[in-house]
């Protein structure tokens, strides 16, 4: 059985860049790179997804469909957060999250 | 000069991403899925590092574009080759562009800030750590049942369930991605000044 027929490198691999992706959201300053570790989030969940699809017989067609909704909620997703990080630019003339103090001060 | 530091640069990409391939032909005498399944897991979490950890933005987001490819590749190595295709327009062709053109909207003169990272980066480092090993702890440990050999998927197969069973589903989404595109033009156009509603 060779590499590539193991389930859990996959899994392994998915929890790896999920990982990535949770450090960058709540490592950086700028809000596109907290909105870009959001996608590699997705990303890693995608691959869990696709990888059940491709080795459980139940799920062989039903895990690709789950993906590729998925990747439509993405889309969505990132069309609105970039917006809204485009209005908040527009405001307070920084995409850096930790100036946006308005509720604190 | 910098033309040869540029080439040095790619010959060092290109050894670390294909010495795991290499190793795994060598030592495990794997079959071409093996190989290139080792060089595409690399690039992924080399490229997704680099994604949260670059100073520079647009570096950021463009080697964001390599993680996605890598993970298309590996898709196909999952016999999906409908998520792959999806995968490469969808986030190489859509999403990546918007980040892009936010990138360039959002960024002024003086772009690669001071701090990249904010206080609790440490923290966020070890917690991630501490995640990682819990998911892959937990995928390893349990028993899939039922889990066999790769399957391959027939896009076919996917195309009449998607539009039979899941026609829901997918009628739902397009009303999504519309919502979607109504509210992006909206938050991201221009405020207007309301005079009138202040007045009443």
């Amino acid at each position: 059985m060779g590499l590539a027929d193991n389930i859990d490198i996959y899994l392994a691999l998915a929890g790896a860049l999920f990982a990535i992706g949770t450090f960058g959201f709540l490592a950086r300053r700028n809000a596109i790179s907290m909105l870009m570790s959001i996608e590699l989030m997705l990303n890693a969940v995608n691959l869990a997804i696709v990888t059940f699809g491709a080795f459980e017989p139940a799920l062989q067609g039903d895990g690709p469909i789950i993906a590729l909704m998925v990747m439509a909620v993405a889309a969505a997703e990132a069309t609105v957060g970039l917006a809204i990080v485009i209005a908040i630019f527009r405001n307070r003339r920084t995409p850096l999250v930790d100036e946006y103090d308005a509720m604190r001060r | 000069m910098r033309a040869w530091l540029y080439l040095i640069g790619g010959l060092v990409a290109f050894g670390v991403v294909a010495t795991p391939g290499l190793l795994v032909l060598l030592f495990f005498g794997g079959s071409s899925d093996d190989v290139m399944l080792a060089s595409l897991a690399t690039l992924m979490l080399v490229s997704g590092i680099a994604v949260v950890t670059m100073r520079d933005i647009i570096r950021c987001g463009l080697a964001m574009i390599v993680c996605f490819l890598a993970l298309a590749g590996i898709y196909v190595i999952l016999r999906a080759p409908i998520v792959a295709a999806a995968q490469v327009i969808i986030y190489i062709g859509a999403i990546s562009v918007l980040v892009l053109f936010a990138i360039m909207l959002t960024q002024d003169k003086i772009a690669p800030a001071r701090l990249v990272f904010q206080t609790q980066a440490l923290p966020a480092a070890i917690a991630a750590i501490v995640l990682a090993v819990l998911i892959a702890l937990a995928g390893v440990g349990t028993d899939w049942p039922g889990a066999v050999d790769r399957l391959s998927i027939a896009t076919v197969a996917v195309a009449n369930q998607l539009f039979d069973e899941y026609v829901l589903p997918f009628e739902v989404v397009s009303v999504l991605l519309l919502a979607a595109v109504v509210g992006g033009v909206f938050l991201a156009k221009r405020e207007p000044t309301r005079r009138d509603e202040d007045s009443v």
